[in-house]
């Protein structure tokens, strides 16, 4: 079980309404924390990288965002963006990365490569890492604008702040 | 992790060493998803303490079949896949290639055109430039230089947006001229940016050029010598760096370059400080090149009339049956190209870029080959590395300026 | 072109031909030279290719070694050409070598003898078109992965069919 896959909806079992309440109210104070405190794993490779430098950079800033801090280890980030194309050779590395990381974690397909493969219909892309790791959010453009990477950064937040959050045990 | 037995994660590599020779050495893996090798490359690197004795340098990890779809696409289609090989400087290829089909087909692009080009890729090496210093000096924990780099690059994107269309992967250049004349105030906006970026650069080279951390991490590091780099095939500011001054732009002239008047920066000792100074030095001297050609740039039509290559006015199209067809040969089959081969290079940021193109008198390419600098550095890359420290390795590596969609295509 | 660089040309060719007569490469086809684009480009049978380069770099100054890459024609026998190109420093110009070898033994002589950077090169050659440099005892995958079977630039190996390493999921987004 995990965060982004559950549905709100009333709890069967006998769980008291004072429970429900307590319950949504964590997960939307858990949400909120979250979803602004993303530690990007910036899984970088092909010209997506340049516009990733732009959104990380002003005047577009994914700081306000609180998703600024890269961290290059899976162990310590939580959304892995795939930045640019990935080849059949690299996709093994991607989903020993997607592995590694520890949940709750998120998958963002930045660009048209990570999303479909692109214009690279051929023996090396892999058409879209949906092939490989469960996606989140896709952002779409050859590359992204920085306003579209922005846009999928807050859908993201969205995301995050609706979906349930278990952090004790499968209840609560 | 314990994974299953029927499935494993393979590994897409064979190192050259998976045992040393010695005891107390440690192989380890650096990459390929690691932010300073521009994410892309894996080094195995035998380390002895903190020294590296051994590097295998693996890359191919962004091949992404440019050289195969080139060959299901037209001459003129395939325009969109040049820039994402060297997306840090996207004109350049783009020009590199028209220029070459352009030989192949025997056309002479117009004098504004020619101007323009010449224009647009010392723009583009511009970008290319700062991008690779922003990224080695933000490698080396110089956040503020690198953000004031990405700024003024930024400015540069935005205004080359308003030309082409698209802020980093611009498809600009066609076969017998260019995609469309640039919009009004471009030019004016051009010199406010130069202006711009004089001063930001200025504020780079006051933070970096002689700080204590800098030189101690840069100078006599990652040296690379004469005999070395005319052995693995370095050109561009790699080679310069090490005191030959060979530049394509001066010996074998192209565009409108042999009537510029530019220097050819070099280096001293072929390290890290040296390809640092010698991509700022021809950034001043690209700044110069950009401000001669708006002077020189003529007015005249942009695209070469050549029913050949150019596509003819939509108003003809819809008017005249023989422009129609024409329009409707270009489109779907593509311009024929002579049966032959070619083969041409240009001074990319990077260094020699060249394509081989064969024809086989078709709309299509028959082959179009890529010789990449990035991929031909790689090569030598080992002979930088070892002998190093590990924590070297990242202003090196960031020196080589190693572009992924070029070096693997 | 400088003078400089149409003088080494002809110095180029006719030192190709006295080569030939005093090596008497019997039962090869003679080489060939013209110049295209301003590029001098030399036929040569695959045994003479490594005598060649030689002369080139010690003799007329060829530096910097380009490129080595193939092209495949597969309705003529012998198969495939190899195509090498040379640059002079110091006379700017460029040399292009071909050699024809067939599809039943694609093999060439290494250059990484001479030059350090066809090792990559020709890596990357013997991955796309399987053409087999003897000499160079590293001729592991460069571009493609252990595991891939075939020669992808080969005109008969299809655009899409891919070899994936890791088993591929749905690609349904609705997690």
């Amino acid at each position: 079980m995990n965060a982004r896959t559950i549905p709100i909806q009333p709890a069967g079992g006998g769980k008291s309404q004072a429970f429900e309440y307590l319950t949504t109210r964590k997960d939307e104070l858990v949400g909120w924390a979250r979803k602004f405190s993303i530690f990007p794993y910036p899984f970088v490779t092909a010209c997506c990288a340049m516009e990733f430098m732009a959104v990380s950079s002003t005047p577009y800033d994914t700081d306000r965002f609180g998703a600024a801090l890269p961290r290059f280890s899976p162990r310590q980030s939580d959304l892995l963006m795939v930045v640019g194309t990935i080849s059949h050779k690299q996709a093994p590395i991607l989903v020993k990365v997607w592995e590694q990381m520890c949940e709750p974690k998120w998958a963002m397909a930045f660009g048209a490569c990570a999303t479909s493969g692109g214009f690279y219909q051929n023996y090396a892309a892999v058409p879209g890492i949906d092939r490989l790791v469960p996606v989140d959010v896709y952002i779409p453009g050859c590359p992204p604008r920085p306003e579209m990477v922005i846009d999928g950064i807050m859908r993201l937040q969205d995301k995050i702040a609706n979906s349930r959050h278990l952090i004790v045990n499968k209840d609560f | 992790m314990i994974q299953p037995d029927e499935f494993r994660i393979p590994n897409p590599v064979r190192p050259a060493f998976t045992r040393s020779d010695r005891d107390d050495t440690v192989i380890v893996s650096i990459g390929p998803s690691h932010p300073a090798t521009h994410g892309t490359i894996q080094i195995f690197a035998e380390l002895d303490g903190e020294r590296i004795i051994r590097a295998d340098v693996h890359c191919g990890y962004l091949h992404r079949g440019f050289e195969k779809e080139c060959e299901d696409h037209t001459w003129h289609n395939l325009i969109p896949y040049l820039d994402r090989l060297n997306y840090c400087s996207p004109l350049i290829n783009d020009f590199a290639y028209c220029d070459a089909v352009e030989r192949m087909m025997g056309i002479e692009v117009t004098r504004r055109c020619l101007v323009l080009r010449t224009l647009l890729s010392e723009y583009s090496r511009l970008c290319d430039h700062i991008t690779c210093i922003a990224a080695s000096l933000m490698e080396l924990g110089a956040m503020t230089a690198f953000l004031y780099l990405v700024m003024i690059r930024d400015y540069m994107y935005e205004h080359i947006a308003a030309l082409t269309g698209a802020r980093v992967t611009h498809s600009y250049g066609r076969i017998g001229g260019l995609a469309r004349d640039l919009p009004p105030r471009w030019l004016e906006r051009l010199g406010e940016i130069l202006v711009q970026y004089e001063d930001f650069i200025g504020r780079v080279h006051g933070l970096v050029d002689r700080n204590r951390i800098f030189i101690d991490r840069m100078r006599d590091v990652g040296v690379l010598t004469k005999a070395d780099a005319l052995s693995y095939g370095y050109t561009g500011p790699m080679l310069r760096s090490t005191g030959l001054a060979l530049d394509l732009r001066k010996d074998t002239p192209y565009l409108a370059y042999a009537e510029l008047d530019f220097e050819v920066p070099v280096g001293i000792k072929g390290d890290n400080y040296d390809r640092y100074y010698v991509r700022m030095r021809e950034m001043d001297e690209s700044v110069h090149m950009i401000r001669q050609c708006v002077d020189m740039l003529p007015d005249g039509p942009i695209n070469v009339d050549d029913r050949r290559c150019t596509l003819p006015e939509k108003k003809h199209v819809y008017g005249e049956i023989e422009s129609l067809i024409n329009h409707f040969k270009l489109v779907m089959e593509g311009p024929r190209v002579p049966a032959g081969e070619i083969y041409v290079a240009h001074e990319a940021a990077n260094g020699e870029l060249g394509f081989y193109l064969v024809s086989a008198g078709e709309g299509r390419p028959y082959k179009v080959h890529l010789r990449a600098p990035s991929f031909v550095h790689m090569g030598g890359a080992h002979t930088m590395i070892e002998g190093d420290q590990l924590a070297d390795l990242v202003p090196t590596f960031g020196s080589i300026n190693m572009i992924g969609g070029e070096c693997d295509r | 072109m400088t003078n400089s660089g149409a003088e080494v040309f002809d110095r180029v060719r006719t030192r190709l031909a006295a080569k030939e007569e005093e090596e008497s490469l019997a039962g090869t086809a003679r080489s060939s030279t013209t110049v295209s684009h301003g590029i001098l480009v030399v036929d040569l049978a695959p045994a003479a290719v490594e005598p060649a380069v030689r002369a080139l770099r010690d003799e007329f100054g060829f530096d910097v070694f380009l490129d080595v890459t193939a092209v495949d024609w597969p309705g003529r026998e012998p198969r495939f050409d190899v195509v090498w190109h040379f640059y002079s420093t110091q006379h700017k110009v460029r040399v292009r070598l071909k050699a024809r070898v067939p599809a039943s033994n694609p093999a060439v002589a290494s250059l990484t003898g001479l030059y350090g950077s066809a090792a990559f090169m020709e890596r990357e050659c013997h991955d796309m078109y399987g053409i087999v440099f003897t000499g160079n005892a590293d001729l592991r995958p460069i571009l493609l992965y252990e595991g891939f079977v075939g020669h992808p630039l080969r005109k008969d190996y299809p655009k899409e069919r891919e070899q994936p390493l890791v088993p591929l999921r749905d690609g349904n987004p609705g997690r």
